[in-house]
């Protein structure tokens, strides 16, 4: 396997969509391939990051006031 | 009896489709519920594509009101929260073509990288890089990182790997084909891998002779 090759199925790898068969080349070619892991390695990081941080919070005040706004024109029907 | 539970366990309703139902009995309260619940998650798809605070707020109340306004259009075929996001999408895309007035902004427009090119910046992490900021900085180097991607990117990264969507419900809401939401998340995921290696490398660079194999 080549790295282009990796890198194509790099996301399913990470999704864990692949075959067991597909996995198995894919961590032979990690074991041989240092840039290949590090890629791997930090960009699943990138993901799990992303997911686990939040940066855009909704203050609670403003959330009571949008949430007030939303419902008073619901109940009157625009 | 396992068949049984199986078949009661499928016809069982999802709660937001029992709060439709009442909303659309007249049941606005029904509708205050549906709201709470998913407040935080439109604000924070509004935000990531207006990239602007007001027009996150305007675009979250006005995604609401619709929603509210074309409940009846709802089938029930896709979930209510897909249902929902897509209408919060198309509201922040439209804020971001007002404020960006002459410049389109399109979600399928094609996006010229080199598809596939193997990573160049192969500077491994530190172990649990983010440990290194605070939450303040953290978050500040996070938003700056995702604002700098390409809409097409970041919104697909921000549906699919942050919100939790599939692959498919991405490329539903963004009328998208599956092909170019994983064309899209591969090149977004590794653009902003890229981009975060300037905070969280470690002292171990592999140094690369003439690209990937």
């Amino acid at each position: 396997m080549t790295c282009k090759e990796f890198l194509a199925l790099l996301d399913d790898m990470i999704d864990d969509t692949v075959t067991a068969e597909t996995r198995n080349e894919l961590r032979v070619h990690l074991e041989r391939c240092p840039h290949c892991k590090v890629t791997f390695d930090t960009t699943r990081k990138t993901i799990e990051i992303y997911r686990s941080h939040e940066i855009f919070e909704l203050p609670e005040d403003l959330r009571e006031r949008l949430h007030s706004a939303i419902m008073t024109r619901c109940m009157k029907g625009f | 009896m396992a068949i049984i539970e199986q078949v009661v366990g499928k016809l069982e309703q999802h709660p937001d489709v029992a709060l439709v139902e009442k909303v659309r009995d007249g049941d606005v309260l029904a509708y205050d519920a549906l709201v709470r619940k998913y407040e935080r998650q439109v604000f924070r798809i509004a935000q990531h594509i207006t990239q602007n605070r007001e027009d996150a707020e305007d675009a979250m109340q006005d995604a609401f009101l619709k929603a509210y306004q074309k409940l009846d259009q709802f089938q029930g075929n896709s979930k209510f929260s897909t249902w929902l996001v897509r209408i919060a999408v198309n509201e922040s895309l439209m804020r971001l073509r007002k404020r960006r007035t002459g410049k389109m902004v399109s979600i399928d427009e094609d996006i010229t990288t080199e598809e596939g090119s193997v990573p160049r910046d192969l500077a491994d992490w530190s172990p649990n890089p983010e440990q290194n900021y605070n939450q303040a900085e953290l978050a500040e180097i996070l938003r700056k990182t995702i604002q700098g991607l390409p809409e097409g990117f970041r919104i697909v990264f921000v549906l699919r790997d942050v919100e939790g969507l599939s692959t498919e419900e991405t490329a539903e809401t963004l009328g998208l084909s599956v092909p170019a939401v994983k064309s899209r998340l591969l090149r977004g995921r590794l653009q902003l891998r890229e981009r975060l290696s300037r905070y969280f490398h470690g002292k171990n660079v592999l140094r690369e002779a003439g690209g990937g194999k």
